[in-house]
């Protein structure tokens, strides 16, 4: 019996891994209900490891580009690709950024119009990464704990772990050196009026932003990172940038309602990279920083290949999913 | 060169934002050869949080300059000034007053205000300030014992706008540490100050953004290092002539 602390979005993809490979699981969740007390219900729900690298390592890239892949198993993954823009005035901006990455093609006003037609007209140039996908994280969460209950796992909302257990998957609460909180600050808008089908990155040296349609008129927007501990509410600096990034992106935003605010403290390494660590005979899988949704399928399988070394083999696990 | 006191080398300063990852700040550091850093409070610190990312910056020994980036009054400043000394016990403050959202140009009133204020409760302030000479006096009334003018705005990489006030601020201020903070994109804009005569550079986002920080951080200190020697060992007037460099005395003759 593998035991896991922990029913976040890290742990139940580990147990999701770890059932599919013929495990019987058992994860300890303190919260009530999947995801009420995970970080990842803040997230944006982006699997896009190209635009990410143009701040993030290679190792990136190489871990979070399968991912839609394992989510399309789960849970619904709008693969429509990231369309990045910038207003004129920050053209430099969108050089940098197109320096940094790799994966996309440059689009012109023509194509960014074609691409969504509610940005017709308002942005000259961008570069549209065909490959990446969007989720809803709080959807994705859902059905992913149901999915590992289908499989036999058994998820104890409402109980703290044992003392001890095989896989700790606790986020910050975890007593690991060296893991650093970093703030996130989201907003989710209701904007029935503008109708966009793919994640948007605005490019802006002050005040950068990223909005992930998530279906009926709604979308989620992000974009803070606050080297902080505090996890009170938005703040207003946070929300104004947010929202006037947002109405830069289209002025139809001026009509949005806040439907809803979030912050929330992201676990990382000094590296900003997940990681793998052993401590008195437990194993935890953490600091995936802005990644969850990214790198969570790749990390969770490296967790599964360390906790059950003989399902490790490559053709084994495609024999096992096929 | 002697900071309110302090013996220094590096003539290189170096902020700590904006970079990807707290493992490449450190890095970049080490690379740069810095001996103070600068650390942004007014974001991190509304409830005395953020502490665990300071402990990284702690751990590279460097001397901490914390600043009050993204006070736009007074009030604010001193405020976040305050909290600095309880947070890293250091007298430094880097003041900054932003006048201006759009440019971040200091808003000079307000800092040699805030400047007396910070002073009389015994800071030892590094005013962010313009390269005006009366602001320079001012400040300097002020108890300020280094000045810090900008090359260009904030973060723009656009290098030295105006190296002639440079030069100027240097002449009416000789004895006076000199700092030029902010503007400095390439390795070439920080050797030019440099060869002005300004005592040290302080940059952040031509660092942190670059493709390989650690990479451009080398790259600066070299140019600081090289910019002062060239300074230091007395540069030769430029000539609207040619010379040859040659001595003409025995070359051969032809008939």
């Amino acid at each position: 019996m593998i035991t896991i602390a922990g029913a976040g979005l890290a742990g139940l993809a580990c147990a999701y891994e770890l059932a599919q490979r013929g495990s019987a699981v058992t994860v300890y969740e303190r919260g009530e209900t999947p995801g009420d007390s995970s970080v990842a219900r803040f997230a944006g729900g982006m699997l896009a490891p190209w635009c990410e690298r143009e701040s993030a390592e290679e190792e990136v890239v190489n871990l979070g580009s399968r991912a839609s892949d394992w989510w399309a198993k789960i849970t619904p993954v709008h693969r429509r690709g990231t369309l990045v823009v910038a207003p004129a005035r920050d053209r430099a901006e969108l050089t940098r950024f197109a320096r940094r990455t790799s994966g996309y093609r440059s689009v012109d006003g023509a194509e960014i119009g074609a691409l969504e037609p509610a940005l017709a007209g308002r942005f000259a140039q961008g570069l549209f990464f065909e490959q990446e996908a969007h989720l809803d994280p709080r959807r994705a969460l859902r059905d992913l704990s149901a999915k590992v209950q289908e499989l036999g796992v058994e998820i104890r909302y409402g109980s703290p772990a044992p003392a001890r257990v095989t896989l700790d998957c606790t986020g910050m609460a975890a007593p690991l050196p060296g893991l650093r909180p970093v703030r996130g600050e989201m907003a989710i808008l209701h904007c029935p009026e503008v109708e966009i089908t793919r994640t948007l990155r605005l490019l802006h040296p002050r005040m950068p932003l990223y909005l992930v349609p998530r279906g009926e008129g709604h979308f989620m927007i992000g974009g803070t990172m606050i080297e902080s501990s505090s996890d009170r509410a938005i703040t207003l600096r946070s929300l104004s940038e947010l929202l006037s990034a947002a109405f830069a992106l289209h002025p139809g935003f001026a009509e949005a309602s806040v439907v809803e605010t979030g912050a929330g403290l992201r676990p990382a390494f000094p590296d900003n990279l997940p990681r793998l660590t052993e401590q008195d005979g437990t194993l935890y899988l953490n600091g995936l920083y802005r990644h969850g949704f990214l790198l969570a399928p790749a990390m969770a399988q490296q967790a599964a290949d360390h906790l059950l070394p003989e399902t490790s083999d490559e053709d084994h696990r495609e024999r096992q999913t096929a | 060169m002697q900071l309110y006191g302090t013996e220094i080398t590096s003539r290189l300063l170096l902020g700590t934002a904006q970079y990807p990852s707290p493992a490449v700040l450190t890095e970049a550091v080490k690379a740069s050869g810095t001996e103070i850093i600068t650390v942004s409070l007014r974001r991190e610190t509304a409830d005395g949080s953020g502490t665990a990312f300071w402990q990284d910056l702690q751990k590279t020994g460097c001397r901490i300059l914390p600043n009050t980036a993204g006070c736009h009054s007074v009030q604010e400043a001193v405020t976040t000034a305050r909290m600095a000394r309880e947070l890293f016990d250091t007298p430094w403050i880097k003041l900054e007053v932003i006048g201006h959202s759009d440019t971040l140009q200091p808003d000079v009133f307000g800092l040699v205000e805030a400047a007396r204020m910070l002073s009389s409760e015994g800071f030892q302030v590094f005013p962010y300030t313009t390269d005006d000479l009366v602001v320079g006096e001012k400040l300097l009334e002020a108890g300020c014992e280094v000045l810090m003018p900008w090359g260009a705005p904030i973060g723009s990489g656009q290098g030295l706008r105006n190296p002639d006030a440079l030069r100027a601020m240097r002449a009416h201020f000789p004895d006076v540490p000199l700092v030029v903070d902010a503007g400095i994109g390439r390795p070439s804009d920080a050797a030019q100050a440099m060869e002005l005569g300004m005592d040290a550079v302080l940059l952040n986002t031509a660092v942190a953004k670059a493709g390989d920080p650690a990479g451009m951080a080398r790259a600066m200190a070299l140019a600081v290092e090289a910019g002062r020697a060239g300074f230091t060992a007395d540069p030769m007037e430029r000539r609207d002539m040619a010379v040859p460099s040659t001595p003409v005395l025995g070359m051969a003759e032809f008939a």
